[in-house]
């Protein structure tokens, strides 16, 4: 087992530990809030990075995946089964205990689907629709593939915008404490801080952990062979389609999976995560990042979610992102991390070393 | 249904179709030479409509769109000066993305030089009583309007790209830029001269649909979505089908809204428009052996 590739991961790990200490140090705690969610925002960009750099597919329709799971669980996790105990379904989930029982603030009791079972649904209903539309979206190529994945992305905005029981223009909100593991809970409880941003960058690191050994895998390989020219892969006996779809439901998953825990930390969801803007930014953000650069995409996504969720950027939020498709593309195709004074950077500390 | 409503539906779909045309057809120009989706088209419509707006203020309405259209004719201008000529070996993902980028900084300018407020244009003539009886159904003169200046762009168009040195020429350029080159044509040129006139025939349709749908700063994106949608339906390049796609997803989108909720009514273009490029690619019109040899 080759462990060096690995000397990254250990680093970010230390980085997370440091970071919160310094933020924990200096009392300015809430900061912790947005890096939260910048973690959130992260796991989505990796995941676009392997689709979009590494198998050469633009997808402008992520925020919708990313919706579907936040979506999902905050519909499911907010319904109250009190009443139905009768129904043989819910009479099962609350035997095999995947129900949570409470009071809401008026005295009423409450039952609703533990959010681990509605994160397995919104897994599972994230691999169906990416599946569904997976197959013949790949198939296109170009101009084609950008407006199926945006016109994907532009039909899931309407339905939640539309939906009754998605809250229509509202989105949904009260959704309740997600149980994480050891009884640590992921919510927006300002006490609790320190450990959902823990809990969040495990993930992180999880999913890292997972793609990390997925590019240096047969599959990975198999990825940089089909952006690199398609025909010669297939020649080579690479199952083109199939391996497209995979890494297509992979980084849809990774972004239903972010929405879920994003979901529970908010306590709530809106549209406006299902926009076309949102997609967009997911793109900016990896096309900075280097597209085919998980470190490169993950460092930037999350310094600039951060300082789009700190309000740095005001009311160019949006502009700000333009401007930086517009100069990467014109000054840096191949990303802010392989500009020719960063190499040099970067070759000057390997001598050193 | 009463056939008054169905042929009030059909109408009101040919007018927002007769727009989509026109914006695909803008979407086609520089395509055609360039090879370039433009995702900021539908920005062009806005600035037109926008600039208009401001210009009426101080000037009668026929010089403020002609101003309109001059000055949304320099943007489009310099975005090739700007942007698109230093690019580099550009692939198709990258101008993909710079157009997306130019959309999004186009509004977001758009929404500091004026602000968020939604405006329009008055009627052309006469005003929204004056409305014309047409079998039981109602037009404002303003959808004739919109109407006859859609028929004109195309008719002009279809002039403009066979009898003028300037039309042949780009039409050289969309089918072997290398060729029209070796033929003394300045590919240069053409490229920016189609920006231009994309940039000018959106201007007049953002000033002609003003009235009647409105502007504001982020009306742009919707329209360039249906637009892309009717340039694929219709086949990518070919004008005629940019017509005829337009027309079809205009009238299918406002019988839609008879059936299902309004806030559906802009998912029903996307939809005809996954089927469409699921099933042909190629559009209506495209033939499926040319949309293959094509790169892109």
């Amino acid at each position: 087992m080759k462990l060096k590739k690995y000397y990254p991961i250990f680093g970010l790990i230390l980085a997370v530990i440091f970071i919160q200490l310094l933020v924990s140090g200096i009392g300015m705690q809430f900061y912790l809030t947005q890096l939260t969610m910048s973690a959130y925002y992260g796991i989505v960009i990796i995941g676009l990075s392997i689709l979009m750099g590494y198998a050469g597919q633009i997808s402008i329709g992520h925020a919708a995946f990313f919706a579907i799971g936040g979506y999902t669980t905050a519909a499911l996790t907010t319904m109250n089964f009190a009443a139905l105990t009768d129904v043989p379904i819910v009479n099962f989930l609350i035997k095999t205990g995947l129900t949570i029982s409470g009071m809401d603030p008026y005295g009423k009791k409450i039952i609703y689907i533990s959010p681990w079972l509605s994160l397995f649904i919104a897994v599972i209903i994230t691999i169906f629709i990416a599946a569904l539309i997976g197959v013949p979206i790949l198939k296109l190529k170009g101009h084609y593939l950008a407006m199926a994945t945006l016109g994907f992305g532009i039909i899931i905005y309407r339905i939640v915008l539309g939906t009754s029981i998605f809250g229509e223009a509202d989105g949904i909100s009260d959704v309740p404490t997600f149980k994480f593991l050891f009884n640590f809970k992921i919510n927006s409880d300002p006490a609790l801080r320190v450990e959902n941003y823990y809990i969040a960058w495990l993930i992180v690191v999880i999913s890292i952990f997972i793609l990390t050994n997925l590019i240096n895998s047969r599959v990975g390989r198999a990825l940089r062979s089909l952006h690199g020219n398609e025909e010669a892969a297939n020649s080579m006996g690479v199952n083109i389609s199939r391996t497209k779809l995979l890494v297509f439901i992979l980084s849809a998953v990774l972004a239903s999976v972010a929405g879920v825990f994003m979901t529970h930390f908010n306590g709530g969801i809106g549209p406006a995560e299902s926009g076309v803007m949102r997609s967009v930014r997911y793109v900016a953000i990896v096309a900075v990042g280097g597209m085919a650069n998980l470190w490169g995409t993950l460092i930037m996504g999350i310094i600039l979610n951060y300082l789009s969720l700190r309000g740095y950027f005001g009311s160019y939020d949006d502009a700000v992102f333009g401007i930086i498709l517009i100069v990467i593309m014109l000054f840096a195709p191949d990303g802010i991390f392989k500009l020719k004074y960063c190499n040099n950077f970067i070759k000057l500390i390997k001598k050193t070393s | 249904m009463k056939f008054e409503y169905l042929l009030q539906y059909i109408l009101s779909g040919l007018t927002n179709g007769s727009i989509y045309a026109i914006t695909a057809i803008g979407f086609n120009i520089i395509y055609n030479t360039t090879g370039i989706i433009n995702f900021a088209q539908g920005e062009f419509l806005m600035l037109g409509g926008m600039s208009a707006i401001t210009f009426s203020q101080y000037f009668p309405l026929p010089i403020a769109i002609l101003f309109a259209v001059i000055v949304t004719s320099i943007v489009g201008a310099l975005i090739d000066f700007t942007i698109i000529r230093r690019m580099k070996k550009p692939t198709v993902l990258n101008m993909i993305i710079i157009t997306i980028g130019l959309s999004i900084l186009i509004r977001e300018i758009a929404l500091h030089v004026w602000d968020e407020k939604v405006r329009s244009l008055p009627y052309f003539t006469g005003d929204e009583t004056t409305s014309i009886n047409f079998f039981g159904a109602y037009i404002p003169p303003q959808v004739l309007w919109v109407l006859g200046i859609s028929t004109l762009i195309v008719v002009f168009l279809g002039f403009f790209f066979k009898y003028t040195v300037a039309g042949r020429s780009m039409r050289a350029c969309s089918s072997n830029i290398t060729a029209a080159k070796l033929c003394g044509i300045k590919t240069n040129n053409m490229i920016t001269f189609s920006f231009v006139l994309s940039a000018a025939i959106g201007a007049v349709a953002g000033a002609a649909i003003s009235p009647i749908a409105q502007t504001q700063y982020d009306c742009g994106t919707s329209l360039a979505i249906k637009g892309f949608a009717v340039a694929i339906l219709g086949g990518l390049g070919n004008s005629t089908g940019a017509v005829i796609g337009g027309l079809l997803i205009g009238i299918l989108e406002s019988l839609s809204i008879s059936i299902l909720p309004l806030a559906y009514k802009d998912a029903i273009a996307i939809t005809i428009l996954l089927i469409i490029l699921f099933v042909k690619p190629s559009g209506l019109l495209g033939k499926s052996e040319i949309s293959a040899l094509k790169e892109f």
